[in-house]
């Protein structure tokens, strides 16, 4: 059974930040990059799918130089190839990016193709479902549990309130939720191991898009920094009765909550 | 001219909060692109949604009645609703931001090659373009967004907009006939879990605990207060990843984001990761012990004290204020 993981770089979740001078961008300088958490449930579900299944597990990602970075650590993990579409994305949307990941996936075996959730950063949730139509395949979103079948997968969903059973045939697109299972750490086998793996680079040119292909749809006008929130009133020091019957006030006066 | 439709989900026979809320900003939309609000539902119940939805200001409600859309199936709605696209003939499809909204509205989108604008926190039409304000990178920087495409889609983050009635009535029933399609993604069981508990996605009222509980079964606290305001469990990951309690309670950028009209933290630090998935709460209540906790930088109300005193306490304030 051969997977397909779609990893996306992005700023540390922890990191500070800031606005580039055109004011649509994040300034990139002194931020930390690493592969986006979701997409770390995704690629571990593709390691654990050549375990019991054999295959390869390609690991692609569409970005700027930096993210060969991310690629290698996926290696070092137990991807066995590595696909990088080299491009800038600051002026792409989601079916852009969903345009040229679908061009690569065709380029290399695939049973199942897997991604996160959500970008952490553009909190989209839009890719893996995009590319699931361009291919025209069926796709699950935020999936806690897989198991490979006979020409087929069985995983269950997450929804509000709910989980759904659902049974797929192949190929199939697969969006990672945590839960998912518990990812790896690269090996320093695996870290030497993925040295000697080269990386597949190319263009979009190269799968044969155009940047008339990859016009964006949704453009981004502004990025703003989120208004500082200044915090409220702050009690200290009262017993317990009175910071209850201060909560109280504050959630029937205020909230207007009873 | 400029058509602005609505996708509703149905359940329990009334329309989902989540359609709700789509469908109110939905009118403001169409009062300023000058067309008309229109709403979608499909499965055999669909023209029941006609009563509700006219009521939020939808004139026309289209229905793809088919038997086979009882329950949701990506490929199966996606079908159905390209097909009422193509009939309506909508500038702006809207779509609640459910687990099936934000399955669908992606899906739909590649299909007639369009633009989403996805999770906004606000929306409006302006020079013949659908414009969005979206939180990015985990609420810590929010994007003004432009789609340039026709129909644009968005899907509208639950509790952003309220839902407004406006008194109409019923909207008009166009039936859609529509033939199945091969469905390859087929649900086999739905398994509702054992508790009655109200989801945080859909809450008004979050009350949240964090690892300031120090054991799984002090949780009772949490859950006694949240009963007591009609609220849901909230839980910051610490908590569950000690499997006090389940994922689905997990509030913050790797459980779910969201934004009720009051969010109760206790014992809870206030990690960058936590408040991504809270602080556009409309009002946050703090109580921790450690005066320089991070929470209290967001919280409108802070109280520093122990929760094992202070909580019990205002379950019991609250419980006779409601008596
Ligand atoms: C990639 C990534 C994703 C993450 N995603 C999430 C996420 O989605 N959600 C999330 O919540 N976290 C997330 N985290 C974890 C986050 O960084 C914090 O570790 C976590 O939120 C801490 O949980 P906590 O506040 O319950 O615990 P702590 O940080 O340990 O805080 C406990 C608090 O309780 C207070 N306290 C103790 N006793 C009392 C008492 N008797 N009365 C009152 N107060 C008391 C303490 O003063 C302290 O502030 C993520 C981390 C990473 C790296
Ligand atoms: N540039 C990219 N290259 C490869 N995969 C991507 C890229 N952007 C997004 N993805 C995948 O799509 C998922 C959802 O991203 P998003 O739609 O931006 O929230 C990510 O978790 C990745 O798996």
């Amino acid at each position: 059974m051969n997977s397909v993981v779609c990893i996306s770089q992005v700023p540390d979740t922890e990191a500070r930040i800031k606005i580039a001078a055109s004011g649509r961008q994040i300034d990139e300088a002194g931020i930390k990059f690493i592969v986006s958490p979701y997409d770390e449930y995704a690629l571990e579900a593709a390691i654990r799918l050549r375990e019991a299944k054999g295959g390869e597990v390609t690991v692609l990602s569409f970005g700027p130089d930096r993210v060969a970075q991310a690629l290698r650590e996926c290696l070092a993990r137990g991807a066995t190839k590595a696909v990088h579409v080299k491009g800038d994305l600051t002026e792409l949307d989601s079916l852009a990016i969903a345009k040229v990941l679908a061009a690569a996936i065709r380029e290399v075996p695939h049973d199942v193709i897997l991604f996160g959730k959500l970008g952490v950063g553009t909190d989209n949730s839009l890719v893996g479902p995009m590319v699931a139509e361009l291919l025209g395949y069926p796709q699950v979103n935020v999936v806690t549990h897989l198991e490979p079948g006979d020409g087929k997968v069985t995983v269950h969903r997450e929804i509000e309130g709910a989980e759904e059973v659902i049974e797929s045939s192949l190929p199939v697109i697969l969006t990672a939720q945590k839960g998912l299972n518990e990812p790896r750490y690269a090996s320093l086998k695996g870290i030497m191991a993925a040295k000697k793996i080269p990386i597949d680079t190319k263009s979009p040119a190269d799968l044969g898009l155009s940047d008339g292909d990859l016009e964006a749809k949704v453009k981004v006008t502004t990025l703003e920094l989120p208004p500082e929130k200044q915090g409220g009133r702050k009690i200290e020091g009262t017993d317990p009765a009175a910071a209850a019957a201060e909560i109280l006030r504050y959630i029937k006066e205020e909230a207007k909550a009873l | 001219m400029s058509a602005v439709l609505v996708v509703c989900e149905i359940r329990d026979g009334k329309l989902k909060k989540t359609s709700r809320e789509a469908l109110s900003i939905g009118r403001k939309l169409a009062g300023q692109s000058g067309g008309e609000l229109q709403a979608v539902a499909f499965g055999p119940d669909a023209s029941s949604a006609a009563e509700e939805a006219g009521k939020l200001g939808a004139t026309k409600l289209y229905a793809v009645s088919h038997e086979s859309l009882k329950a949701y199936s990506t490929e199966a709605i996606t079908s159905a609703l390209a097909q009422t696209i193509a009939e309506a003939n909508p500038a702006i499809v809207l779509l609640g931001g459910s687990s099936d909204g934000r399955d669908l509205a992606p899906r739909i989108a590649a299909r007639l090659n369009a633009g989403v604008a996805s999770d906004v926190t606000s929306l409006e039409w302006a020079d013949g373009k659908l414009r969005a304000r979206r939180p990015v990178y985990s609420g810590r920087a929010f994007a003004t967004v432009e789609v340039h495409s026709s129909p644009a889609f968005a899907t509208c983050r639950p509790n952003a907009f309220p839902a407004e009635e406006s008194g109409g009535g019923a909207s008009q029933v166009v039936e859609i006939a529509w033939e199945p399609v091969e469905i390859k993604a087929r649900l086999i069981e739905s398994r509702t879990p054992q508790t009655g508990e109200l989801m945080i996605s859909e809450a008004d009222i979050i009350v949240s605990g964090g690892r300031g509980l120090k054991e799984a079964d002090n949780f009772s606290i949490i859950r006694d207060l949240a009963n007591a305001l009609g609220g849901a469990v909230g839980a910051s990951r610490a908590t569950v990843d000690a499997g006090w309690i389940d994922h689905q309670h997990q509030v913050g950028q790797t459980g779910r984001v969201v934004g009720p009209n009051l969010y109760i933290a206790a014992g809870i630090s206030g990690a960058i990761q936590h408040l991504a998935g809270m602080s556009s709460s409309k009002h946050i209540i703090a109580i921790n012990k450690d005066p320089e906790a991070a929470i209290f930088r967001v919280a409108d109300l802070g109280v520093v004290g122990d929760l094992f005193t202070i909580l019990p306490a205002l379950t019991e304030e609250v419980k006779k204020a409601k008596a």
